[in-house]
């Protein structure tokens, strides 16, 4: 765990509740827990949960009902945020995809250019930087996505399900794709997702999640050592965290 | 089978498609003329019922020698273009906001509705007699018949913009300008393109209608005084003119899709 003092992120005692047709849905009770500086923390649980709400709240997208979050230095946090779907403007080349934050923010075009092409070949995308979004994988769709979270130097990035929509071996790869760029970039992560191994091999710690209304069930740590690999998946410890990880869900 | 593949050599003449789509249009517009040609022929009807394609063509001569089709042609094509642009400009607005304010829908929106049901051609006398013979009645016309389908597919375009892009600039704390600019004025393009090309259509009409019902000059006078003096060939020179100038801006229309939509890759473009 990081040598710093103080959290990247401090969510404290946060409930959601939703307005639906039928009354209140509550989405998350009373959930506690802090984050640390180059923290990587997946969000584990059923559908449901709650998950994607917290980020949505993280990303203030959606306000807390009660409670609080506390970012590092009091101040609203620079965020990267992944969809699920790759989510791109279809009238933007893949380029001028990843280059929005930027021009965002009022960086000149070329620079904004020059920088979204170092990301371009970053994600391996040499090539396709003029291409439509329509043309792409889903892989291929989700990387460009996951350059324009990144391009804006965010203190948090926030991934909701990335490669949900990927299909399996693709997954995998996105997923090593990710780990060597978390290890070049060190940012704060909240990774929410459906896998246990996915969340094994990526997190420094795993939050399990119960079904609705969402509370923390689990808060574990993952000692598995750095840099991981694929291999990781068929050692003892590995096993042995994941089972650990699938009675908390239960 | 490598010989089936080119039966016809001469084909090759016609590769560019731009060409062979020109001889295929020559070549309809040509046999057009000749039904045409053929029916005055066959049917003896007398000029001032049905002209024959030379004396339109020779009517045309003579209109555009003496100045008369130019400067008829110019004040309603005045009339489409301020009213046009008025129309589009009110639509565009207005749309945007009864998208963005539910409040103001529920306000204005059923009263926006039933106006589309006065069929602006009926209100043109009325028009006509408030506001004049003169220019303005015309291009508020105009306006008027071209206002709703903009408003109608501007509303539906900017609903249309996905919500997780709307989520996406707000986590990337996009001002409300931003937001409009790089996300929903590109988002609803499409939608409000196809709203315009079927305002730029319905622009001629208005114009012409005000034009006939009362009025000095442009196309739909040109019409009333061939109408009147049993000049028919220039009835039919003043609707050519008037054909001409909807696909003109019809086909500008298509251009300003063809250059800000590429990225939608219309079935146009399969090769």
């Amino acid at each position: 765990m990081s040598v710093e003092t103080t959290p990247a992120l401090d969510v404290i005692h946060l409930s959601v509740n939703f307005e639906n047709g039928s009354g209140e849905l509550q989405a998350l009770e009373d959930v506690t827990f802090r984050v640390w500086p180059q923290e990587f923390v997946c969000l584990l649980g059923p559908s449901g949960s709650g998950k994607s709400t917290l980020l949505r709240v993280l990303a203030g997208l959606v306000p807390p009902t009660q409670g609080e979050i506390r970012f590092a230095g009091g101040r609203t946090p620079r965020i990267g945020y992944v969809f699920q779907q790759a989510n791109l403007m279809p009238w933007r080349t893949v380029l001028e995809n990843i280059m929005l934050p930027l021009e965002l923010q009022g960086v000149p075009p070329d620079e904004a250019r020059r920088q979204a092409q170092a990301w371009v070949e970053r994600v391996g995308l040499n090539g396709f930087e003029s291409a439509w979004p329509r043309d792409l994988s889903g892989g291929m769709a989700q990387r460009v996505a996951i350059a324009r979270a990144l391009i804006h130097d965010p203190d948090l990035l926030l991934l909701d399900e990335p490669f949900g929509a990927l299909d399996a071996l693709t997954r995998e790869r996105m997923g090593a794709e990710l780990l060597a760029l978390w290890q070049a970039q060190r940012k704060t992560v909240l990774m929410v997702t459906h896998s246990i191994s996915e969340a094994l091999l990526l997190a420094d710690r795993v939050l399990v999640f119960t079904p609705r209304p969402g509370q923390v069930s689990l808060d574990m740590p993952v000692p598995l050592p750095r840099p991981r690999s694929e291999e990781l998946r068929y050692t003892m410890e590995f096993i042995h965290l994941a089972r650990q990880l699938r009675q908390a869900i239960g | 089978m490598a010989t089936l593949a080119k039966p016809f050599p001469w084909m090759k003449m016609f590769r560019p498609r731009w060409l062979a789509q020109g001889v295929w249009t020559l070549f309809s517009l040509l046999l057009a003329v000749g039904v045409w040609e053929g029916i005055v022929r066959l049917t003896h009807l007398p000029p001032f019922i049905l002209p024959s394609p030379g004396q339109v063509g020779r009517r045309l001569g003579l209109a555009i020698a003496d100045g008369s089709l130019a400067r008829h042609t110019l004040a309603t094509l005045q009339e489409v273009g301020i009213g046009l642009l008025l129309g589009v400009v009110l639509a565009t607005f207005l749309g945007y906001l009864l998208a963005r304010s539910p409040v103001l829908e529920r306000l204005i929106g059923p009263y926006l509705v039933a106006s589309q049901a006065i069929p602006t051609v009926a209100i043109a006398p009325l028009l006509v007699i408030w506001f004049g013979p003169g220019m303005l009645s015309k291009v508020l016309i105009c306006a008027l018949i071209v206002f709703f389908p903009v408003l109608v597919n501007t509303v539906v375009g900017v609903r249309a913009v996905p919500r997780d892009l709307r989520a996406l600039m707000h986590t990337l704390h996009a001002t409300r300008w931003q937001t409009l600019r790089y996300l929903e004025i590109p988002a609803a393009l499409p939608l409000f393109l196809g709203g315009l090309r079927i305002g730029a259509t319905l622009s001629v009409i208005g114009a012409v209608v005000g034009e006939l019902v009362g009025s000095n000059r442009g196309l739909g006078f040109l019409i009333n005084v061939g109408r009147g003096q049993y000049d028919t060939a220039l009835v039919f020179v003043a609707t050519f003119t008037l054909m001409t100038l909807a696909l003109a801006l019809y086909g500008l229309v298509m251009l300003a899709e063809r250059r800000f939509l590429r990225w939608q890759g219309s079935p146009r473009d399969f090769h």
